[in-house]
Formats: C-alpha cells, sequence, structure tokens
C-alpha cells in the first residue's frame, strides 16, 4: 500500500512536470503576444517589458529559467494585471472558489447517488421516472440558462435569496446549485445504470434468499459494487469543481478564480494560465490517486498492487 | 420472461424510444430542410427587432431582426452536426484505447493511463481555448490555398468538432478499461481463456458485448455534452460566430438581452425547448439502447 502511494506521488511530479512542459510550449505555439495591442509598442519599450516578464532571450532557456522559478515556488507576474504576481491572484480566488465547489462536490455527490439508487430500487415506477426527467433535465439545460432561471424565480419573484455576490451564507445556495446540478444529474444517471446492472448479479440473489430486506440488499450489498462508476467520475469532478467556473461566476459576480481559464487565454497572459494549470493538475491527480485507493478498497475483485 | 427477444424487437416494443426516435427525425429533417423551405429573407437582417411570435414569425425575431425559426433551426444544423461528429470521434478513440489499455494491463496499462493522467490534467476548457486559437488561422490559411473560401465560415465547425472529439474520449477510455479490468478477472472471461479461445474471440465475443452498455450509456451522454460543451464555448465568444448560428449561440444571445423588465421570453423559450427535447431524446433513446443490448438482461 505504501510502495503504491509512494509510486504514484512520483508519479505526480512526472505528470505535473509534463503538464506544465506542454502548457509552456503550447502558449508559445499561439499566434500573438501579450503585449500585442492596436497600436504597436515602440521597440526599446516592449524590450524592456519582455524584459520584466522575464520573456526574452531564447525558448528553451525561457523554459528552463521557469522551472527554476516553479521550485522555488515562484508562479511570476500576471502580464495583465500587471504588477501582480500569480501567487498573489491565486491566493486571492482559490479559496473562493474552493468553498463554493466543495459545496457543491458534496450536493452533487450525495444527492446523485441517493436518487440514483432510489430510481433503481424503484424501477419503472414513478418515483424513477420523476427522477430521471428531472436528471434529464439537469444535464440538457446549459448552466448560463439554469442561474438566471434560478436568479429569475429566487431573487426577483420571489425574493427570498440575494442575486448575486458574496460573503453571507445565503449568496452560497444559488451559485452551489447552478454549479452542482448537471454533476448530480450525471451521478443520478451513471449510479441508478450501474446499479441496474449490480442488482442482477449472484451475489445480490444470495442476499435475497437470505431474507436480509430491500434497504439492507440496495443500499449495503449493491451500493457498494454500483458505485465504482460513480467513484472514478468523482476525481475530476472534483478537480474542475474546486477550481471554478467562469459561467456561474460571472452570473452571481463571485470573486472567484474560474475566469483566469479563459481569460488568460485570450489575454495571452502565459504565467497566469500556466498558474491554474499547475493547480487543477495537481488537485486532479491527488484526487485520481485518492479515487484509485478507494475503488481498490470497495472492489476487491480489482488488485492493484501487482 | 421466457421468450428470447431480439435487441431490435425490444428496441420497437419501447415507446420512449420510438417518441424519441420521431423527435430526432423531425429535428433531423428540420435542421436539413427547414432554413432551405423559408423566405430567403427570413435569416437577413432587419429593422423589426424584437417582435413578439405572430403568424409570420412562428417564434418572433430577434435582436437584429432575424425570423427566430429560421435561426433555430439553423442552430439545429451545427449543434446535431457538431454533437454527432464530435461524439463519434470520441467513442471510437474512447473504445479502442480503453480496450487495449485494459486488455494488455500491466506495463502497457500503466503507460497508457499516466497519457491519459496528463491529458486529463490540462483542463479541457484551457485545451479547447488554445486549440482552438492557434488552429483557427493554420485551417483559414489551408483553405484558402485549396480555393474553398466559400467554406471559411465553417471552419470553425471543423475545428470545433476536431477539438471537442479529441478531448472527449479521455472518460471514455477510463469508463472502457475500469470495465475491461473489471470483466477480465470474471468467471466467464477467465473460463474462456483457460480452454485456450484466441484474444479476438475474448474481445470480441466477451469483453465488447459486455462494456457496450455502458459505453453506449456514455455515447449519449457525449452527444448532448458536446451540444452543451460548443453551447459554452458560443457563450464566452470563441465558439460559431455569427451569421452562422447554433443552438448555444441563440441561447447565450438570449441570456444576455433577457430580464424581467424587458420580458423577450421567446429568444430564451424556443431555443431551449429546441434544445432540450433533442437532448432529451437522444438519453431516452440511448437508454432503451441501453435496455436493448444489455446481454445480461436478454432473455
Amino acid at each position: 500500500m505504501i510502495r503504491f502511494i509512494a509510486k504514484r506521488a512520483a508519479g505526480l511530479v512526472v505528470v505535473l512536470f509534463c503538464v506544465v512542459s506542454i502548457t509552456f510550449f503550447l502558449i508559445h505555439l499561439m499566434p500573438g503576444g501579450p503585449f500585442d495591442r492596436e497600436r504597436k509598442l515602440p521597440e526599446n519599450i516592449e524590450k524592456q517589458l519582455l524584459a520584466k516578464y522575464k520573456l526574452d532571450g531564447p525558448i528553451f532557456e525561457q523554459y528552463v529559467n521557469y522551472l527554476g522559478d516553479l521550485l522555488h515556488g515562484d508562479l511570476r507576474l500576471s502580464t495583465k494585471y500587471r504588477n501582480r504576481s500569480v501567487n498573489e491572484i491565486l491566493a486571492q480566488s482559490l479559496p473562493v472558489s474552493g468553498l463554493l465547489g466543495s459545496i457543491a462536490f458534496c450536493l452533487a455527490t450525495v444527492s446523485g447517488v441517493v436518487l440514483g439508487s432510489l430510481a433503481a430500487a424503484k424501477q419503472q415506477t414513478w418515483i424513477d421516472r420523476t427522477a430521471m426527467l428531472a436528471a434529464l433535465f439537469a444535464i440538457s439545460l446549459p448552466s448560463f440558462v439554469i442561474g438566471p432561471l434560478l436568479v429569475l424565480i429566487f431573487a426577483i419573484d420571489f425574493p427570498v435569496l440575494p442575486v448575486g455576490g458574496w460573503g453571507t451564507l445565503q449568496s452560497l445556495i444559488l451559485p452551489s446549485i447552478t454549479l452542482a446540478a448537471p454533476y448530480a444529474a450525471y451521478i443520478a444517471r451513471l449510479t441508478r445504470s450501474s446499479m441496474l446492472e449490480v442488482l442482477t448479479e449472484d451475489f445480490i440473489r444470495t442476499a435475497r434468499a437470505k431474507g436480509l430486506s430491500n434497504v439492507v440488499v440496495i443500499y449495503k450489498h449493491g451500493l457498494r459494487v454500483a458505485i465504482l462508476p460513480v467513484v472514478s467520475f468523482l476525481g475530476p469532478l472534483a478537480a474542475n469543481l474546486l477550481t471554478g467556473s467562469i459561467i456561474v461566476e460571472s452570473i452571481f459576480s463571485i470573486p472567484g478564480a474560474g475566469g483566469f481559464f479563459v481569460n488568460s487565454v485570450l489575454n495571452r497572459d502565459g504565467f497566469l494560465l500556466a498558474g491554474v494549470v499547475i493547480v487543477y493538475c495537481s488537485l486532479l491527480v491527488l484526487f485520481n490517486l485518492l479515487v484509485d485507493i478507494v475503488y481498490g478498497l470497495l472492489d476487491r475483485r480489482i488488485s492493484l498492487y501487482d | 420472461m421466457t421468450e428470447h427477444r431480439s435487441p431490435w424487437v425490444k428496441l420497437h416494443r419501447n415507446p420512449a424510444v420510438i417518441v424519441s426516435f420521431a423527435i430526432l427525425v423531425v429535428a433531423a429533417l428540420a435542421a436539413a430542410l427547414g432554413p432551405a423551405l423559408m423566405p430567403a429573407t427570413a435569416g437577413e437582417v432587419t429593422r423589426n427587432s424584437f417582435l413578439p411570435p405572430s403568424a409570420q414569425h412562428w417564434f418572433g425575431t430577434d435582436l437584429n431582426g432575424r425570423d427566430l425559426l429560421y435561426r433555430v433551426m439553423l442552430g439545429a444544423q451545427i449543434s446535431l452536426i457538431v454533437g454527432v461528429t464530435g461524439a463519434l470521434v470520441s467513442f471510437g478513440v474512447g473504445i479502442v484505447y480503453g480496450l487495449i489499455a485494459g486488455y494488455a494491463g500491466g506495463q502497457t496499462d500503466s503507460i497508457m493511463m499516466r497519457l491519459v493522467d496528463i491529458l486529463y490534467a490540462i483542463p479541457r476548457l484551457i485545451f479547447l481555448l488554445v486549440l482552438i486559437t492557434a488552429l483557427d488561422p493554420l485551417v483559414r490559411k489551408a483553405m484558402a490555398i485549396y480555393g474553398l473560401q466559400t467554406l471559411t465560415g465553417y471552419s470553425k465547425v471543423f475545428i470545433l468538432v476536431l477539438c471537442l472529439g479529441m478531448t472527449e474520449w479521455l472518460t471514455m477510455a477510463r469508463i472502457v478499461r475500469g470495465q475491461v479490468l473489471s470483466l477480465k478477472s470474471r468467471i466467464f472471461v477467465v473460463a474462456s481463456r483457460s480452454i485456450g479461445q484466441s484474444h479476438k474471440n475474448i474481445i470480441f465475443q466477451h469483453l465488447l458485448p459486455n462494456l457496450m452498455g455502458p459505453a453506449l450509456v456514455y455515447l449519449t451522454l457525449t452527444v448532448p455534452a458536446v451540444i452543451l460543451d460548443e453551447s459554452f464555448l458560443s457563450f464566452l465568444g470563441v465558439g460559431v460566430q455569427a451569421p452562422l448560428a447554433s443552438w448555444g449561440l441563440l441561447l447565450s444571445d438570449a441570456a444576455q438581452v433577457i430580464n424581467p423588465i424587458k420580458g423577450y421570453w421567446w429568444l430564451l423559450l424556443f431555443p431551449v425547448i429546441a434544445m432540450s427535447m433533442t437532448l432529451l431524446a437522444l438519453n431516452f433513446l440511448g437508454d432503451g439502447l441501453r435496455d436493448a443490448l444489455d446481454p445480461r438482461q436478454r432473455g
């Protein structure tokens, strides 16, 4: 077990290194530079800017220098938000996205698994049909439609919740529902279809033959195996949710990190882009490691350690 | 049930599948023929902006005075093409990749899955945005060289299919590989290996039929997911560009002008109905397929 984790942790470093390298060279492949404006800058000014942001010199040298700075924990300066370091920008915005994301994560996982297994247990009844129809709607509507609709209903027609903003407990409710809805639906569908398969297995028949109650058969014996596809989905889900969503954050005016994923590409803000990629990547690999461990614990038919 | 029904018969007797299929046929027909059947002026910019639905404009008109019915059918073209082809690309790549990794096991498996991890670890949105901004000028240039200037409007569609397909297959590969790993240690596979069946037989007779269920369910989740992804990209302004339209573009236009004071409800309602009906139908069809194809529920 410890050897397995150590091996994967070493793998994490390799993955991080590869992703940083790919991102670094991808940025240089993109047309346009961070200081391109309508009017071309005078040559000496552009030269000074490039030197200040350490963007001068041959590309391989830039790459090696950047890796050196990374090892010291320096993510460098943002070229768009002048004079602010990427470390500073991320330290301000990530906790916001992280809080919202973890609420949405719990909401999506719990409601998805509960609804999905309930629907499978009551297959072909109105409970199953209603739950799956609701799930389909949540999957079929983009969050930039769900968000404004929720605002329209719960903040304007029945003003019980704030339209947007950040800081109060109430202001967390609508954004976390908007963020969680499609994922909850996804998980519910995944749980249901996998539970239906599991319920045809021999060990379920055995459990029923022993006279165990329906609840114990489904939630204790069935769910343990049926949850496997859901578990493998949780790694990417956590990384996605914790780093924020530009759409939900712009609808509810939340000062999170989601917007940087898009704006840093559009502004050619290379170091900010690399910074968010590094954060996302570390979270993802970490959660995938957790998922693999849980997977092995849940399904003894899979052996991780050979 | 003692009688053995073929999957085809099962599919036929499922009312939800029939209705969904009908909806998809209508959507495809509207996308293919609809814009051509409308008067040629329907797609032009006029001064009649924000007209509510009427006998002349069934779905009303938009900000630029274009007929919304025409725009919705035009949007169906792009959304359906992008969704289906993008999902099929990811389906093919994902199944082949996951099957090889899971079946080979050992060193091959861990190298292949580390590669998936690496690609996974680049946020999809960033990957998409970088790919799109990097490929856009290249594809345009290539089209100009080969004398396809008339098609440059569609270069974005081509890029979207390519990029969405190439970023969506990762989850499919993981799901297929997980299934293969689990199936490989099941008794019926171990048994067929021990009686000396060829790898080809094991893959095509035991593994593929058993993992088709989850893979198809995921495919039906991928088509709407790709359509949704395209709509997010349009919302962010890097997807399909006007005068072309996609459902996502229409919805994001609507989401930007809609507010409780000016109730241009039709701008949101009709694209939402078109898009969600199609996505609902796709999902119902996928569920029907799953029930019909799943070998362990057969008979």
